[in-house]
């Protein structure tokens, strides 16, 4: 190799150190992988491990958006989860399995809820078993989390197929309205003061309300003009005919899917009304959007790029499922730890270097720009919404 | 470029057409400023342009109106959105997207232009409206002036070769205005793009028009030069006045023009404060801060008799406020020689939101019976101290005292008895569907007897029908029903927040006039705005806050004559003493009176 072509090598690499945002979907697909790793097992030591491997990849490539400092709820909800259901086994009783912990006095109950017991002695068994159980739907919660941290939701809505175009700009616009109608609501409740109400009862519930829908619709009938003035729903010609055919392929796709559905999960059905119908449905409804797609003509400003990072983040959060399924079904053992009778989970060797795959893009993938310090760099402007930013 | 041939538009239920009979042709390349009252057909007009009259809007339209060769009647807003650009008075309500760079590229996105065109367009758009530096910022966190450029941005970068600003200015302190102003004018002068604005505050774009459009109200349209269109206009700006006042002709349109001519009136008003000054010098210490001089009078005035009740009468204004209701003027009215009396006091007023401080230790005093303008950019904590002063927002520390009492720590209801505010957005306190409901309401929240309310604003302004939706009221009369419904609960105190937004010339005299009547009844009157010509009609005293502080503080022609942002336009052409052109109409009608006297 020639010094030229490691010099161009190297600037290759520079290059792609560059901060940007990735593509919305390597995020989700990564994120998926993750979780469908977790569904696939109840070991507090993987689910841990795939914790760690999310909250490290978070905390290393996201931004300052607002959408990527609201991880931390999502941490809370799995926690959440966690101890709802340990809570459940405690209050619902669980003795199944040997090992009492502890007997709490039971709450009698009327003959009729003669299934359900409340209270009484708790096992480690059953306690283990909830909280394996809340982990694992924890970790899968956390893992989509990760991924609306990482990725800019309006983003992802902006890929949607062109069919969807209408439905995904309505979910873009709700989105920006939201914090909006927040502010009316702080500034009528306000306003509510200056003429003596309390802010209580139904009368007030009127006075904030009434104003706050009228502030709504004007402004939605604002958008709408603003909207309508700068080309949105451009439309090219399409001849009356195709969308006809258009409409009726994606009506009809959609209740064969609805059939099809129905037929697969009810097994008494015929045959035919089963995965043959369901096929039709799909493929149909498929022939509708792509029609429908046709009539929407629009562009993307920079549109987000597949490149190497992409399929690296994707790639890796795809491999970190497979592995885990592949080598959970050569060795099951690891899969579920035992609680009749109880043992110490464990993990592999192949299993634990399988998971740790999904920490790549911590630090193989390219750093996320941050808007704050574009945000603090602009201007010594001191506004509320400013520090809002900044805090 | 734009063409209206026999235009009328009637609104469906309407019992007359919002527009008659219009015949109207803008050239491409000109700047054309639309005028008229509230009502008077001016939006319609404007969004007749790219179609959303009647498409959008609904109604009837007679003729044709054609843009660049396209006709609305078959293409809808959306068809021409790469020919025309709408930009309306709240940036904030049409932006769909929210960073500036992808607002600046929607309207491509829907025309679908390939991404390097785009990419292309959105740069060089950021340099021609200088606003590179903002370009991944939320456009939320942009001041006012940023977003309106970002919102002609936003409509320029589709290559639309007309843009239709309605009310581009009318949110934003003077300094915004003219950053908007500058880059409207650089689009025309520079790419020669058609522009059509319609303008409540013409005094800021009058001298930038090639063309004056003006809706007299009945539904017809009258165009043709500026200057000619001035000469018949009921409506016009200050230099304008000034202009027909002094007799100058032609008259001139911007403040360059009328310092030119202003050379022997300036003499003449020299010599009168002289003569004033020699004749009586105890009324100019009257003007100082302690001892207000109620009514508007101006400082420099030689008698307070009989040039003062000229001006109540017939100043110049008047054709406009002959009708102003003469409520207030009862016995009560504390006299002007009486000790004057200190409605509020505030020492150390401190508001912060997190760690950023919009109020930093700020001390008022407001006297019974005087108009305070409060002044300031957007953000400078102006409706923060209105909002903590009146007990309602929050207040860290300091202390407020109204007769003794703290507002802020009594009951809300309490609160409204010793200072009202009127907020910015004055329609949040509505809520009922009629206003003789809203009246009564308002009776009872503050336990006055049955019809106060309404008896009120009989006073303020007659004549509206109780049984209308309080929505369906014109901006001017919206704002009396809810100064009525504040002021019931008589407090000593009224605050205003910015109540000329939206308000045409003649309701913001007939605001002017019922601030006026309030401080003459010995109510403590405190208007914040931008709008420096109303200041400089209603206003003793101005008060000028900046990053949360006050920075001058002083009567008015000495602190907004002098100033290079705040100063009315007869201040610029006269100099500090004279800030509106009734103040000189006045003195010169009172010569002959102060020489025989």
């Amino acid at each position: 190799m020639t010094g030229l072509d490691l010099d161009r090598q190297r600037h290759r690499w520079q290059g792609y150190f560059l901060p940007r945002t990735l593509h919305p979907g390597a995020w989700w697909v990564w994120a998926l992988g993750l979780a469908v790793a977790a569904s696939r097992t109840t070991n507090p030591l993987l689910l841990a491990l795939i914790l760690a491997v999310a909250c490290t990849v978070v905390v290393a490539r996201r931004g300052d958006a607002p959408w990527a400092l609201a991880f931390r709820l999502y941490i809370y909800v799995g926690i959440l989860v966690v101890v709802m259901r340990v809570a459940f086994r405690i209050i619902f009783g669980g003795d199944e399995g040997g090992t009492v912990l502890f007997t709490l006095p039971t709450i009698p109950l009327p003959d009729w809820a003669s299934g359900v017991r409340l209270l009484g002695t708790v096992s480690a068994e059953s306690l283990l078993g909830g909280f394996y159980g809340g982990l694992r739907l924890a970790t899968m919660i956390i893992c989509i989390g990760a991924a609306n941290a990482l990725a800019n939701p309006k983003r992802l809505l902006k890929s949607v197929p062109s069919a969807l175009y209408d439905v995904g700009s309505a979910v873009v616009v709700a989105l920006s309205v939201f914090p909006q109608l927040a502010e009316s609501v702080v500034r009528v409740r306000r306003a509510r003061r200056l003429r003596g109400g309390s802010g209580r009862g139904l009368r007030a519930l009127k006075g904030i309300v009434i104003p706050v829908l009228e502030d709504a619709l004007d402004r939605s009938l604002q958008l709408a003009a603003a909207m309508d003035s700068r080309g949105y729903g451009r439309s090219a010609q399409v001849p009356r005919g195709t969308r006809l055919v258009a409409g009726g392929f994606t009506l009809l796709g959609l209740v064969g899917v609805c059939v099809g559905v129905y037929g697969v999960l009810d097994g008494t059905a015929p045959r035919y009304l089963g995965l043959p119908m369901l096929a039709v449905g799909l493929v149909l409804a498929a022939g509708g959007f792509v029609l429908t797609g046709r009539r929407v003509q629009r562009s993307r400003y920079r549109p987000d790029r597949w490149g190497a990072a992409e399929t690296l983040v994707a790639g890796s959060g795809v491999a970190v499922g497979v592995l885990l399924y592949v080598s959970l079904a050569i060795d099951p053992s690891n899969i579920n730890p035992s609680l009749s009778p109880l043992s110490w989970p464990q993990a592999g060797l192949p299993v634990v270097l399988a998971i740790l795959v999904g920490a790549l893009p911590a630090f193989l993938a390219p750093p996320t720009p941050l808007t704050a310090d574009e945000v603090r760099s602009a201007g010594p402007r001191h506004t509320p919404e400013l520090a809002e930013v900044r805090a | 470029m734009i063409r209206f041939e026999d235009v009328t538009i009637t609104y469906a239920g309407a019992r007359r057409p919002a527009l008659q009979h219009v015949n109207l042709e803008l050239p491409e390349g000109e700047l054309t400023l639309v005028v008229g009252r509230t009502g008077a057909g001016k939006s319609t007009l404007l969004r007749a342009i790219n179609g959303l009259v009647p498409h959008f809007t609904g109604g009837h339209l007679e003729g044709r109106v054609t843009v660049d060769g396209l006709d609305t009647r078959d293409h809808p807003p959306r068809e021409l959105a790469h020919v025309v650009g709408m930009v309306g008075q709240d940036p904030l309500a049409g932006f769909v997207t929210d960073t500036v760079e992808e607002e600046l590229a929607y309207g491509m996105e829907q025309l679908a232009l390939p991404p390097e065109v785009m990419r292309k367009r959105v740069e060089e758009t950021l340099d021609l409206l200088g606003i590179a530096e903002l370009r991944r910022r939320p456009l939320r966190t942009l001041s006012g002036g940023q977003q309106q450029r970002v919102a002609i941005g936003s409509v320029l970068t589709m290559g639309a070769r007309v843009l239709v600003l309605d009310e581009p200015t009318s949110a934003l302190d003077p300094t915004a205005a003219e950053d908007a102003l500058a880059a409207i004018t650089r689009l025309v002068h520079d790419l020669g793009v058609t522009v059509v604005v319609a303008e409540h505050r013409m005094e800021r774009v009058v001298q930038y028009a090639d063309r004056m459009v003006l809706l007299p109200g009945d539904g017809v349209v009258v165009s043709g030069m500026p200057g000619a269109v001035l000469e018949t206009s009921p409506v016009a700006p200050p230099v304008v006045e000034l202009g027909r006042v002094a007799g100058w002709s032609p008259l001139p349109l911007s403040v360059r023009d009328a310092r030119r001519m202003a050379g022997p009136l300036r003499v003449e008003l020299d010599s009168l404060a002289e003569l004033a000054s020699l004749a009586d010098a105890p009324s100019r210490d009257a003007a100082d801060l302690g001892r207000l001089v109620p009514l508007g009078a101006g400082y420099n005035q030689p008698q307070e008799t009989e040039p003062a009740a000229r001006r109540r009468g017939d100043a110049p204004l008047p054709d406009e406020r002959a009708d102003a209701p003469v409520p207030y003027k009862s016995a009560d009215a504390p006299l002007p020689d009486g000790p004057i009396r200190e409605a509020l006091v505030a020492r150390g007023v401190v508001v912060r939101y997190g760690d950023v401080i919009a109020v930093r230790g700020v001390n008022l005093t407001l006297q019974q019976g005087s108009v305070t303008a409060l002044m300031g950019r957007n953000g400078s904590g102006k409706s923060s101290l209105l909002w903590a002063l009146q007990g309602s927002g929050p207040r860290q520390s300091g202390m407020v005292d109204v007769q003794g009492k703290d507002p802020g720590a009594v009951p809300a209801r309490e609160a409204r008895e010793l200072v009202g505010l009127v907020p910015q957005s004055a329609s949040d306190l509505l809520y009922l569907e009629t206003v003789d409901a809203e009246c009564a309401a308002a009776d009872r929240e503050s336990e006055r007897e049955a019809g106060a309310c309404r008896a009120l604003l009989d006073r303020i302004a007659p004549g509206i029908d109780g049984q209308h939706h309080p929505r369906d009221l014109s901006e001017g009369q919206r704002l009396s029903l809810v100064l009525a419904v504040q002021l019931v609960a008589a407090p000593d105190v009224l605050m205003l927040d910015e109540p000329t937004r939206g308000l045409d010339y003649r309701a913001k005299a007939e605001l002017a006039g019922i601030v006026r009547e309030l401080a003459a009844s010995g109510k403590a009157v405190v208007v914040a705005t931008h709008d420096v010509e109303f200041v400089a009609h209603v206003a003793q005293r101005v008060v000028v806050m900046a990053e949360g502080e006050v920075v001058a503080d002083g009567p008015a022609a000495e602190v907004i004559g002098a100033s290079p942002m705040f100063a009315p336009q007869v201040a610029k052409v006269l100099g500090p003493p004279w800030l509106t052109v009734e103040q000189v109409a006045a003195a010169r009608a009172g010569i002959p009176a102060g020489g025989a006297g």
